[in-house]
């Protein structure tokens, strides 16, 4: 039985450490998290394997057989060593995992040696984030969030309404954006590439909707996005690292991508539309709400989007900030190239 | 709200005794003419025997475990596939919120304040509880609290959304349904301080002579702790919920930051109340896994010391723990440290009960009948639910699984495979005992076999998706988590299924089962040794305890005798005027 046990363990293991769990190895503190997870397993797994294998044992074994209705078993009412042994052996494993825990924890908190690490604030909003940046003291916001490969970036999480939880399932690490306070994690990240960020803590209608991406650029890329981004405001410059400042409003982009320097959330994040190709998901298909539908309508929807909610869905998931958000040649655009699509 | 269900009782007559009282007119304490029941019927008035509220008390949470149960199947509709099929995000959000709501406080909770209520004074050779009007009153609040809870969605603006823990300030903003939440919360919490009182007081009052605190099944050992978990603990949800209705209805800024709220208050006293309550969920369960255990495996409880002691450091030790559901939350980060260890330490009680009962098991004779199944059954899926419950203990993982669906699994894993499967346990080895009648063993396996299975098809790969970045709570995923939705939607439509097997058992056993013996366990616990039902005043006969309660093997072995030691009965009955039998 105990060889039995053995093979069972090692198999549970070895099965363990070669499912992929995680998503991508994103950052410095993935791999630690990483390695902390197959220590875990290598722990659990024989555990696990002790108690149903008893359990299993037991039941084949010492299963009542033809005959012994009235038989009972041996009156063992208890044994001090083992008893001992099974207090004694769970508490030593469980303080060593606790050291290994905060030794780990000790690690992917710590600030980098370097000194001068980037800092980026981060804000929920239900149901959308923004991120503010000062770059050598300029300072702009995007709505999609950029850094650079293989610096360590502290953020600074907060809200302007109810709890939020700032997750880059990539990076592992999470915290709570909470009202009233500012709360705060470092990554570091290691991978080039672009990763869901993620709302994990419940904040209303539109939770399961607020996600956005992070992009992990190379050092060079990321300094010329700062440059564009820093730069003076162009008349409404398409968001995302592919083109360059147009003087005129590139609605369709604007559509796609969002406004970055004051944080408007971009229309396909949450409406689909054929012709800009946006999955959407949150709100109305705008294909079929937008049919026969005038400026004014269009127009009223964007700036005050519960005036008139379409059938199915609820009021309150769109933001209405828009009117602030948004200059007016970017509505007058984004209101003349619904329409257009409308009409098609 | 508050108004209505105070009417519904005194309708009832819960509270007639005050009117007669303060009216000047005689009262009468030693009333008992609303004991036991005559019909079905009389199940659906005010009854103060204990084993008709007991069996009120299952049957009712029953009710609401399948009302909390096709919530779930309406969910795992939704996330069969990515996208809105079925419901809404606000629907969706109004259902997680009953449904966590309705199985915690309308359901586990009281389930296990039902079956105790039936079997502990049989247990300790009392007659009835030790008030038993309050314990009529305990009952009757459930139901306000239930159609409270269910009525939410009838609420403009939906049912309550914000979760069954209603973090503020989502709460404090939320429409009109939230409060719903917050009162049926005060009306669930005082029905269990009220039994947890009668189950103290009954405890340690009422025990029959001989029964000392060492020579009780583990069963009431087991309910004794829970109850001081729940004395202590609830009060602090009452009072999380009050602050949320003063924020609502009154304006009070308890939780709002711009006027000097602290949103963190709200979460460490509703978790100081919400982690022990984990142990209200599950200690109850170990006292009804001790007692199948010993009885199916015909061997004395391994340690039972131990057992008793390790119970108490739970309860004592689960005070200590509430912060680590917020590693994440923003509060100091020292408090993670401590609160780290201590809930580390709080699985060495936990892993002596496991060990002592794979050694109870241990060269007995072992029947493996449905009673038994679910209690190995148990035992297995449990060390699951502990296992991952270590696991997010440790900070650097909590930090990346916490608010995922490894934490819908974990507690899925505890409640469950833990709490659910304990309590199936019990019903079923209890249900001759409650009902006179004997169950269908070839259902009850069937039962046991599906639900084992498809508990696991439908919980284990959460684990998986949940470590792979599935946040909980969402009415839609991305695309990458598509295949293991559908597979766990499908395997939770067969866990719902398996469930109509077991209401089928027990409707069919209750109406038309085979009459059951007084003993047909071959038990030695008190609540054997009488007929099955037992009598109105439980015992013709005060019973004198004389030994342990899982003497098994041990021959010659009685646990209470009845009748010879009638002198004794005067002065060894402590409880004074509430223990003495009636006899009019």
């Amino acid at each position: 039985m105990v060889i039995v046990g053995l093979i069972a363990s090692v198999l549970g293991i070895a099965l363990g450490l070669v499912i992929d769990w995680f998503p991508a190895q994103g950052s410095e503190q993935a791999k630690k998290i990483d390695t902390f997870w197959d220590v875990l397993i290598i722990c659990s797994v024989p555990v696990f394997v002790l108690v149903t294998g008893v359990v299993l044992y037991s039941a084949r074994y010492f299963r009542m057989r033809p005959g012994e209705e009235n038989l009972d078993g041996p009156p063992i009412h208890g044994n001090t060593r083992l008893e001992v042994v099974w207090t004694a052996i769970p508490a030593i494993m469980l303080m060593a995992l606790c050291t290994y825990a905060y030794l780990v924890l000790h690690d992917i908190e710590k600030a980098p040696a370097a000194g001068n690490e980037r800092q980026i604030q981060v804000n929920g909003q239900q149901f959308t984030w923004t991120f503010d940046y000062n770059e050598g003291g300029k300072k702009f916001s995007s709505a999609q969030l950029y850094v650079p490969e293989g610096e360590s970036v502290k953020f600074n999480v907060k809200t302007r309404d109810v709890l939020h939880d700032f997750w880059v399932p990539a990076w592992r690490m999470k915290i709570d954006a909470v009202p009233g306070i500012t709360t705060n994690y470092r990554v570091t990240p290691i991978k080039l590439g672009t990763y869901p960020v993620v709302c994990a803590e419940l904040c209303g209608l539109g939770h399961a909707f607020m996600r956005q991406t992070a992009h992990v650029l190379p050092k060079a890329q990321y300094a010329a996005w700062v440059k564009k981004m820093s730069a003076p405001a162009a008349g409404g410059a398409a968001a995302g690292g592919a083109g360059g400042a147009a003087p005129a409003v590139d609605a369709k982009a604007l559509f796609q991508q969002g406004e970055t320097q004051t944080g408007a959330t971009a229309c396909g994040g949450c409406h689909k539309l054929a012709d800009a190709g946006t999955a959407g998901g949150v709100g109305p298909e705008l294909d079929q709400v937008l049919k026969g539908k005038d400026a004014a309508f269009i127009k009223e929807s964007i700036l005050n989007p519960n005036a008139e909610i379409a059938a199915g869905f609820d009021k309150g998931i769109m933001p209405d900030t828009y009117s602030k958000l948004l200059t007016g040649p970017e509505v007058d655009a984004l209101v003349k190239y619904l329409e257009e699509v409308a009409a098609k | 709200m508050f108004v209505l269900p105070f009417a519904f009782l005194i309708g009832l007559g819960c509270f007639d005794y005050w009117f007669y009282w303060a009216a000047g007119k005689p009262t009468r304490a030693e009333d008992h003419s609303s004991h036991g029941a005559t019909s079905w019927k009389s199940y659906f008035h005010p009854n103060t025997d204990h084993k008709v509220i007991g069996i009120q008390y299952t049957v009712h949470s029953f009710f609401f475990l399948f009302v909390g149960g096709l919530m779930a199947m309406l969910m795992r509709a939704e996330l069969a596939q990515p996208g809105r099929q079925f419901v809404d995000a606000n629907t969706f959000n109004g259902l997680f919120s009953v449904h966590a709501s309705i199985l915690i406080f309308l359901f586990i909770i009281p389930v296990f304040a039902g079956l105790a209520n039936f079997v502990l004074p049989l247990m300790i050779g009392a007659p009835d509880m030790a008030f038993p009007r309050l314990n009529a009153l305990s009952f009757w609040l459930l139901p306000c609290a239930g159609v409270l809870m269910l009525a939410s969605f009838f609420a403009p603006g939906g049912s309550f959304a914000s979760g069954w823990t209603a973090y503020a300030p989502l709460s404090t903003t939320a429409p009109l349904g939230q409060m719903f939440f917050t009162i049926a919360v005060q009306f669930a919490g005082a029905s269990s301080i009220a039994t947890a009182l009668n189950f103290l007081v009954t405890i340690i009052t009422m025990r029959a002579p001989g029964m000392s605190f060492f020579r009780m099944p583990l069963l009431a050992w087991a309910n004794f702790s829970t109850s001081l978990l729940v004395v202590i603990a609830t009060p602090f949800i009452a009072a999380s919920q009050f602050f949320v209705l003063l924020d609502y209805a009154l304006g009070f800024h308890f939780f709002d930051a711009d006027k000097g709220g602290d949103v963190l208050m709200y979460q460490h006293v509703f978790w100081f109340y919400s982690h022990p309550a984990v142990y209200i969920m599950m200690l109850p369960g170990f006292g009804i896994v001790s007692e199948v255990l010993a009885v199916k495996a015909r061997k004395p409880i391994f340690g039972y010391r131990m057992m008793a002691f390790s119970l108490l450091a739970i309860v004592v030790l689960g005070f200590t723990v509430w912060a680590h559901h917020m590693f994440v939350s923003g509060m100091q980060s020292w408090i993670r440290i401590p609160m780290m260890v201590t809930t580390a330490i709080i699985a060495v009680p936990t892993g002596i009960k496991i060990f002592s009962w794979l050694a109870t098991l241990w060269r007995g004779v072992i029947r493996l009948d449905t009673p038994m199944l679910f209690a190995l059954g148990f035992l297995t899926m449990f060390t699951c639910g502990g296992i991952s419950g270590v696991m997010l203990a440790m900070i650097p993982l909590d930090i990346h699984v916490s608010d995922t669906y490894f934490i819908v699994a974990h507690i899925h894993y505890v409640l469950f495979g833990g709490s659910l499967f304990t309590i199936f346990a019990g019903v079923y080895y209890w249900f001759p005992k409650m009902t006179g009648r004997m169950y269908d063993e070839k259902l009850g396996k069937l039962h046991f076999w599906t639900t084992f299975v498809f508990f696991n098809a439908t919980f284990a790969p959460m684990h998986i998706i949940g470590v792979n970045g599935m946040p909980r709570r969402v009415a839609d995923y991305a695309d990458q988590f598509a295949t293991w939705n559908l597979v766990i939607s499908l395997a939770s439509f067969c866990l719902g299924l398996s469930s109509l097997i077991f209401a089928y058992n027990m409707v069919a056993s209750w109406r038309g089962g085979a009459r059951a013996v007084a003993n047909p366990w071959r038990a030695l616990t008190l609540e054997w040794q009488v007929s099955s039902p037992p009598p109105v005043f439980n015992f013709d006969q005060v019973p004198t305890v004389v030994g342990g309660p899982y003497e098994y093997g041990v021959p010659g072995a009685v646990h209470g005798i009845f009748g010879p030691a009638a002198p004794a009965e005067a002065k060894a009955t402590p409880a004074g005027t509430h223990a003495q039998p009636p006899t009019e």
